[in-house]
């Protein structure tokens, strides 16, 4: 009788125990879910975040100058003049460029890894060569190309006949189609692994070449993959800031040929924005919104059109 | 077209796509070469065991190294905990609207240019308090490491099988036991890599620091003042007209590419021993 009392007690305490045990879950329940929510709207916050913060930093700028600063080309922060037409101009325009040239690499090397028959040591080191490439840090990029492509550059323009200055616009274009054709390459690597195999295989079984069955069957099957590839990519380049600033040269006019120096809205904000006060701060703020801006836009198309791909 | 010229143009096409896959990946060995041959002499005693002095004397890299650490640490530290919240958040409601936003969220993040992340963390942290600080810049670095480690955690999460998860809410664990005992567990080798990868990308960022950390040529291990990191003094000695300098920056880029290599490798190894 005594024996079972006790059995009873322990079995009673054990159960408020457990409730309590679960009372106690609930709460840590609850403490889980308000920092997943908290963790999400901080997330969700950064980016509005930084656009306002951004507006209101250049607010100073709008109300003084405005946006008829997008339209002149004297920059002059002593006399207070901002025109930004020169840099809008250079950051799209070196961004274009490499994109351009970026293409015939990366689409090679995408199709060179996706070769199901091809040599897979080959193909191991082709992948995490191009992995390395994306690892190395900007400013190395540009430290080397400062180093041993601007002379390379200086060689080529004694030989054209321009000024030897091996800094400008020439040497950023090369340096940036470097730096963007490991992430380009990569989502064409990603992409064209997606085409079915079953209609490469219909290719090759109606006796196509593996040239005939890239260009006729891969290619238009991956292309609106390829081409929000090759947009995100133009997204990143756009912003890229070590290496232009490195080898562009600085310059604050509108470029007058491929080699002559320049600057791109990221490199000038890179050189001149530790010593501006002012005005001409808000001036670099809203050339900065003005990057994000577009960068921003840029990211959005791709990624619409890389979802629109997979579907 | 016969089956000759047909034959032919594959071959061309062929030798062509590897002509231009060899030459793509061409730049990194010449960078990778360049820097051992101009790094490997920089590499003393000196360079790991002194700070910055002016030109003339005798420096090192010390105060960078130290600084690298610290500010990519910290940001690490910051980053972590809000990427695996907001990971678990879209993955418990993906089906949700919000968690859609997110995802786009994320990619938007990523596409921030760098610079743009250094300027506004300096209008958030530096102009308020009037001084550069090392945590400003572990701030700048976070929010670029954020995208990598959220991205990698969902992936982690939509890879566990969705019976184990059944199987502990069926034995009626909480959300919280079954986050904390079951799914956090498994996905930890996931998470792990992700963070390894975006501490390899912010341990060589320069331009969200310009404004921020600023650099600093003392030895410092206060984080509401300026630090120097090693990206930072590499494009400071780069830009210096001095030889001794640049051999500095040499020897600097040579420990840098290092520890980014080493992070690499090391996230690559947990995921092929995690696929195991």
């Amino acid at each position: 009788m005594e024996n079972l009392k006790a059995l009873i007690q322990r079995q009673s305490g054990n159960i408020i125990y457990r409730f309590a045990s679960i009372k106690k879950l609930l709460n840590f329940d609850k403490i889980l879910k308000i920092s997943l929510f908290i963790s999400a709207a901080l997330v969700l916050g950064i980016v509005l975040g930084f656009v306002v913060t951004l507006c209101v930093a250049s607010f100073d700028f709008l109300k003084s100058v405005g946006f008829s600063s997008l339209l002149k080309d004297t920059w002059n922060p002593l006399t207070d003049e901002f025109g930004a037409s020169p840099f809008i101009f250079t950051t799209i325009l070196v961004s274009s460029l490499s994109l351009l040239l970026s293409i015939p690499f990366s689409l090679s090397i995408a199709i060179s890894l996706s070769d199901k028959k091809g040599n897979k040591l080959l193909q191991s080191f082709l992948n995490t060569s191009l992995d390395l490439m994306a690892a190395v840090p900007s400013v190395i990029y540009g430290f080397w190309a400062l180093f041993t492509l601007s002379p390379l550059v200086r060689l080529l323009q004694t030989k054209l006949g321009f000024a030897p200055m091996g800094v400008g616009l020439f040497t950023a274009v090369i340096v940036l189609t470097i730096m963007i054709i490991p992430f380009s390459a990569g989502i064409s690597r990603e992409v064209i692994k997606l085409v079915p195999q079953e209609l490469e295989e219909a290719g090759y079984s109606l006796g196509a070449t593996r040239y005939e069955v890239i260009r006729s069957i891969i290619l238009p099957q991956a292309k609106s993959g390829i081409i929000a590839g090759f947009i995100l990519s133009m997204g990143r380049s756009l912003g890229e800031t070590m290496a232009v600033t490195m080898v562009i040269g600085n310059f604050n006019a509108f470029p007058k040929n491929i080699f002559s120096p320049a600057n791109t809205i990221s490199s000038l904000i890179a050189n001149q924005f530790n010593e501006a006060s002012g005005l001409h701060q808000s001036a670099l703020i809203f050339l900065g919104l003005i990057l994000l801006v577009i960068t921003l836009l840029v990211n959005l198309a791709g990624a619409f059109i890389l979802k629109g791909s997979r579907r | 077209m016969s089956i000759k010229t047909r034959k032919k143009k594959d071959k061309i096409f062929t030798l062509l796509v590897m002509f231009l896959s060899i030459l793509t990946i061409l730049p990194l060995f010449l960078i990778l070469l360049y820097l051992i041959k101009a790094g490997f002499s920089a590499l003393n005693l000196d360079l790991i065991t002194k700070v910055s002095r002016p030109i003339g004397e005798r420096g090192g890299a010390l105060n960078s190294i130290i600084g690298t650490l610290i500010i990519s640490l910290l940001a690490t530290l910051i980053a972590t905990p809000i990427s695996v919240f907001t990971g678990l958040f879209i993955f418990e409601y993906r089906k949700k609207v919000v968690s859609k936003i997110l995802n786009i969220t994320v990619r938007l993040i990523s596409g921030i240019p760098s610079i743009i992340i250094g300027i506004v963390v300096y209008l958030w942290m530096v102009k308020p308090l009037g001084k550069y600080s090392a945590l400003s810049g572990s701030v700048a670095l976070a929010i670029m490491m954020i995208p990598n480690t959220v991205t990698s955690t969902v992936e982690t999460l939509e890879m566990i099988p969705i019976g184990l998860r059944e199987a502990s809410l069926a034995l009626g664990a909480s959300f919280a036991k079954n986050i904390t005992k079951v799914i956090l567990p498994l996905s930890i080798p996931g998470i792990l890599t992700g963070v390894l990868i975006g501490l390899g990308r912010i341990a060589g960022e320069t331009a969200p620091l310009l404004f921020t950390a600023f650099g600093n040529p003392f030895l410092n291990l206060n984080i509401m003042k300026p630090m120097d990191t090693l990206p930072l003094l590499i494009y400071n000695y780069a830009l210096s007209p001095f030889e001794e300098w640049h051999k500095i920056a040499w020897g600097a880029s040579l420990i840098l590419i290092f520890i980014v290599l080493i992070l690499n490798v090391l996230a690559k190894w947990i995921v092929s021993k995690w696929n195991r």
